[in-house]
């Protein structure tokens, strides 16, 4: 039977998710989240501070157990294989994380190469090749000599983003790629994605609350709160749904503002007896 | 009642903290000895630059202190001996007890203070950048790349270093010798060496691998598991020197202890 799910799954999508449940200690962050991923397309992962959107990426590439359910990638739930098998994938996919995570005490170059290194056996001159490559793809070519706190916040993305494409990934992660840089740098972010999008057919799954880089990036999306999925659609269909809670999440309405102590009390406990 | 569950709550918990560096110095020793014959080469050269750093920068101030060490030594000593008079008996208490016991616990002790606290500082930064998760989806072990040179590092400056602090502690004790006990230098260096047998020697060698590697897991134990924001690593650090003196001294006792019921038996 498994096998007959993994190979309906490997032909539709390349990430399938069914059920995830995801605890930290006993507090339940993601309640039986499922969706899939397409080959090739790019998912925004939308939602507010503490939507559990992160917690999901963080899951999504084997950071996070999940407590129960299934993580299909390319036709393995990386929930249930061992580490060996789990390190495989990972050289299949690239992960840029919100603050770069450049390693402080490497130059960029040595960072971007570090992976080709550990898991490849090509000359060194090949490295060097590749290294200016994927920098130049990032555009940050010449840069390979500074260390990553000499570079501004956009250019160390940008640096992260070209570690995450030196093996040549399948599938690339962001985590927040446009927060704490300006709106044109932030842009700037985009626009790389949209390149790479465009160059490699990647499949991309980025997570972000920044509407304005989603509606631009995007094939599909999905919205989360409160450690449910509360839409999945394309970006049309987003825009057009009436859903509640999509539509104040899209126009971006405040949640009313807890004023007296009793209020907070009570949404504290309703909050702990939902669950 | 209220008292015996909070002492056997500490008792667990100190277990549970002895059995996670136990499991750290496991899968460092897997990553030393087994992987390198499975196709996972050793970082030599983060090994070198990591022994660089804990061994060869530690020299000047290490030197200062064994030296001085050694000089209070001789007075102590002297004090004693005075009395009885058998000044001549100097030189055998301070080389005595500075291979034996005060070479390789102050030697661990400069070292927990220069590297065992940068060690937690250096993983725990790398964990709140979130360095350490980078290198896990890079499908890099932390262990294999960050920790386990720093073991290999360590376990190999430690008894170095305490070989040093030997030598400064008896030059240190020599300057008393020479200027209040009679001795000439020569003389001085000759009785040291004559009253140390090679089991004073190695014991504290053995010691001071122990030692090393302790440190070692302790700080990279306390760097793993720092928690979100940088005051969680001044915490770490912390930490990591406090727990690193004290289970220091268990472990000398625990080999001082055996090492004295070995000699009787």
């Amino acid at each position: 039977m498994e096998t007959a799910l993994t190979d309906s799954l490997e032909t539709t999508a390349t990430i399938s998710v069914r059920d995830l449940r995801v605890n930290y200690g006993e507090r339940e962050i993601l309640h039986g989240i499922s969706f899939d991923v397409n080959r090739g397309e790019t998912l925004v992962i939308l939602g507010g501070s503490g939507s559990g959107k992160s917690t999901l990426l963080r899951t999504l590439v084997g950071l996070e157990k999940p407590s129960s359910g299934q993580i299909w990638i390319k036709g393995q739930d990386i929930a249930a294989i061992p580490p060996s098998e789990m390190d495989a994938i990972r050289k299949r996919i690239g992960m840029s994380f919100q603050g770069g995570a450049l390693f402080g005490s490497m130059t960029v170059g040595e960072n971007v190469a570090l992976p080709l290194r550990e898991h490849t056996r090509l000359e060194e001159s090949t490295i060097e090749i590749m290294l200016r490559l994927k920098l130049e793809q990032v555009g940050l070519q010449g840069f390979e000599y500074y260390m990553p706190s000499q570079l501004s916040g956009g250019m160390k993305k940008r640096a992260a983003v070209a570690r995450a494409l030196a093996m040549d990934p399948e599938i690339l992660f962001f985590d927040e790629p446009s927060a704490g840089l300006d709106p044109i740098i932030a842009a700037g972010i985009d626009q790389l994605i949209l390149e790479l999008k465009q160059a490699f057919r990647m499949t991309i799954i980025v997570v972000t609350h920044e509407l304005a880089s989603a509606y631009l990036i995007a094939d599909r999306m999905v919205l989360i709160d409160k450690g449910n999925i509360v839409a999945i659609g394309t970006t049309e269909e987003m825009r057009a749904s009436t859903q509640p809670r999509v539509r104040q999440f899209l126009d971006r309405v405040a949640e009313p503002e807890v004023s007296r102590e009793l209020d907070y009390l009570q949404m504290l406990t309703e909050d702990r007896r939902s669950k | 009642m209220e008292l015996l569950s909070q002492v056997g709550g500490s008792v667990i918990n100190g277990l549970a903290y002895v059995g996670s560096l136990v499991s750290l110095g496991g899968r460092a020793a897997y990553y030393t000895f087994v992987a390198p014959f499975q196709g996972k080469p050793i970082r030599f050269q983060r090994a070198v630059s990591q022994a660089l750093d804990v061994g060869v920068r530690a020299l000047p101030i290490l030197s200062l202190i064994t030296f001085f060490i050694g000089l209070i030594l001789a007075l102590q000593a002297a004090y004693e001996l005075r009395r009885f008079g058998a000044m001549s008996y100097v030189a055998t208490a301070v080389a005595v007890s500075m291979s034996r016991e005060l070479g390789p616990l102050i030697t661990a002790i400069v070292v927990i203070g220069r590297s065992g606290s940068a060690f937690a500082a250096e993983i725990g930064t790398m964990k709140v950048t979130e360095e350490i998760d980078a290198l896990e989806t890079m499908a890099i072990s932390p262990v294999h790349f960050l920790v386990t040179p720093k073991f290999i590092a360590m376990a190999a400056m430690l008894p170095c270093l305490t070989i040093w602090a030997n030598a400064m502690g008896i030059l240190g004790g020599s300057l008393f010798g020479v200027a209040k006990a009679d001795f000439t230098f020569i003389r001085y260096i000759w009785a040291s060496l004559d009253s140390l047998f090679l089991r004073d020697i190695v014991t504290g060698l053995i010691k001071s691998v122990m030692f090393g590697i302790t440190i070692t897991a302790v700080g990279c134990l306390e760097g793993l598991s720092t928690g979100a924001g940088a005051e969680q690593v001044g915490r770490s650090t912390t930490r990591a020197v406090v727990m690193s003196i004290f289970l220091v001294i268990v472990v000398d006792l625990v080999f001082t202890a055996l090492f004295f019921f070995m000699s009787q038996g």
